[in-house]
């Protein structure tokens, strides 16, 4: 049930995309999310649009994967669209009941549709190219000028890539939980809302104590080997920009060009 | 009351780029009263293999009979099969989640749908026949050592009356008293109660001395379905699996090689000690 959420999942292939520092994958992405909020017509989009199917092109990832991300995204964007279509103001072009539907109406919904569409297609590309590792490195890097106002900016990275790190161990741990209940006749999938809510008990009460279990034993481990927080810590594999960062960052201000240049 | 598993084949993520088989034409018969042993290298198919015997897992193909009813039919009840087939997991100390030892013991029974007082008496008796006291019946079963949570928690899947009671590496992490004193349990609940015990293992030492069936799967496929003396004298097959033969077989294997008149059959030291002693007088 939890195994198809494609959304933020790693696509372990070799590619010049994943090969990218995640510093410059983190600052593009951000460039292109922005793009997308400042384009005010479809050409805007035609070059942004240009830009995603060109890095999914050389990522090597198989479109029909890339869209599959979307999936979670249907419903909310649904919605959008309707909304947009039905209560835009403007001039009228056809009317049923108390709505109506305008042409104002008809070109904001394409054009929020098609801006949340490439905004999650775009953001996930991201993940779909970059390690939670490499992710938090990037992000810890990206924000390391955020250490002069005191904010933990190391401490906050490694929280995260430990949360990513545990989300297998603890769907793994869960799935042998329900078996080990099973086992012993527990019934999760009949009964109504109430005596489902309570069936999760001896589920959910073994997971909290195997999750603090867990999280002392890895701080103890940590702390074996003088984990002491950021200051000082170097890298195994420190962050080093290559040629290809240095054309993916030439791109890049191409997309930017694009958004100062086109209306 | 048999259980019997006829050319059972799972997969692994059937269906997707990674399909690879986990069981490959299992048939296995498992008649009443035995104690067996089941070993293989990490990996092999073992605790997918137990989980079909109470319907856990459902094979890909092949049929399974409990009793001479197969299990996949549409009309049987898996509960019954369940409760009649139980299964203790690995570390199952780990799914303890009741406020107290009892109440934990009593879950089991409970959705079995015993009525309160049976599955008191069932809970009571479990919890005497793995040596927890009374006094600590009414403990938090957070607060106890390992060896005794891990006890409440077979005391759990015991006290459903099972007929056939299934246990996945129940020694792991044990120091070797806490092992010699789990396994003499396992032993005397199986005397005392006639219920079929089948352990799952990867340590030949656990099996060797208490199993009277052993078999030895590999690669999802069962290697020898035999007795433990026969199933050892297979040692460098055994060792190509990645399986350790016990040390006291090894070494009357040594021995004999060196000329020694031992026999190499020996499984525990006893038998070795008796065996050397008859060599050299």
């Amino acid at each position: 049930m939890l195994r198809d959420m494609t959304i933020g999942q790693y696509y372990p292939v070799e590619s010049p995309i994943h090969r990218l520092d995640p510093r410059t994958k983190f600052l593009g992405t951000i460039i292109y999310v922005v793009s997308l909020f400042l384009f005010k017509t479809f050409w805007g989009f035609l070059l942004a649009g240009g830009f995603l199917v060109m890095v999914t092109i050389l990522a090597h990832i198989p479109p029909k994967y890339v869209l599959k991300g979307m999936r979670p995204m249907l419903f909310l964007l649904l919605f959008m669209m309707i909304f947009n279509l039905l209560l835009t103001p403007g001039e009228v072009i056809g009317e049923w009941w108390i709505f109506s539907v305008t042409k104002e109406g008809i070109y904001a919904a394409l054009f929020m549709g098609l801006r949340l569409a490439l905004l999650v297609l775009g953001s996930s590309l991201m993940t779909y190219t970059t390690t939670p590792n490499k992710l938090t490195s990037g992000m810890e890097s990206v924000f390391g000028f955020l250490k002069v106002f005191k904010v933990p900016v190391h401490e906050m990275a490694m929280m995260i890539s430990i949360a990513l790190r545990f989300i297998p161990i603890l769907l793994e741990e869960t799935n042998k939980i329900m078996k080990a209940q099973q086992a012993r006749g527990a019934d999760f999938e009949s009964g109504g809302p109430i005596k489902r809510a309570k069936a999760l008990i001896p589920i959910l009460v073994p997971l909290f104590v195997s999750s603090f279990r867990r999280a002392g034993e890895l701080a103890e481990a940590m702390e074996a080997r003088c984990y002491h927080g950021g200051d000082g810590r170097t890298k195994m594999k420190p962050l080093k920009y290559h040629k290809g960062d240095l054309i993916a960052y030439i791109l890049l201000a191409g997309l930017v060009a694009g958004c100062i240049f086109i209306p | 009351m048999s259980l019997i598993l006829d050319k059972i084949n799972y997969y692994y993520g059937k269906g997707t780029a990674f399909e690879s088989a986990a069981l490959k034409n299992i048939s296995l018969a498992i008649p009443d009263g035995e104690f067996i042993g089941i070993i293989g290298h990490t990996g092999s198919g073992k605790s997918t293999l137990i989980q079909h015997m109470n319907g856990l897992i459902k094979a890909d193909s092949g049929s399974i009979y409990y009793n001479g009813k197969d299990i996949y039919d549409k009309d049987f009840k898996m509960t019954d099969l369940r409760r009649k087939v139980g299964l203790v997991f690995q570390y199952p100390e780990h799914q303890l989640f009741e406020a107290t030892v009892i109440k934990d013991v009593l879950f089991g029974p409970t959705n079995m749908g015993m009525d309160k007082l049976k599955a008191e008496l069932a809970a009571y008796g479990a919890l005497k026949a793995v040596g927890i006291g009374d006094d600590l019946i009414d403990a938090s079963p957070f607060e106890l050592s390992g060896g005794q949570k891990r006890r409440v928690a077979i005391a759990g899947v015991l006290a459903m009356s099972p007929e056939i009671l299934v246990l996945d590496e129940p020694t792991a992490g044990l120091d070797p008293a806490g092992r010699t004193e789990l396994l003499n349990l396992l032993k005397e609940i199986h005397e005392t109660k006639g219920i079929t015990v089948i352990l799952v293992s990867h340590s030949m030492e656990d099996v060797a001395e208490y199993a009277e069936r052993l078999i030895v799967i590999d690669e999802g496929e069962i290697k020898y379905d035999d007795e433990p003396r026969k199933v050892f004298a297979h040692a460098d097959e055994l060792r190509k699996m990645g399986l350790e033969i016990p040390q006291c077989t090894e070494l009357m294997g040594k021995l004999a090689d060196a000329g020694l008149n031992v026999d190499r059959s020996c499984l525990t030291v006893e038998e070795a000690v008796n065996s050397i002693i008859g060599a050299i007088s």
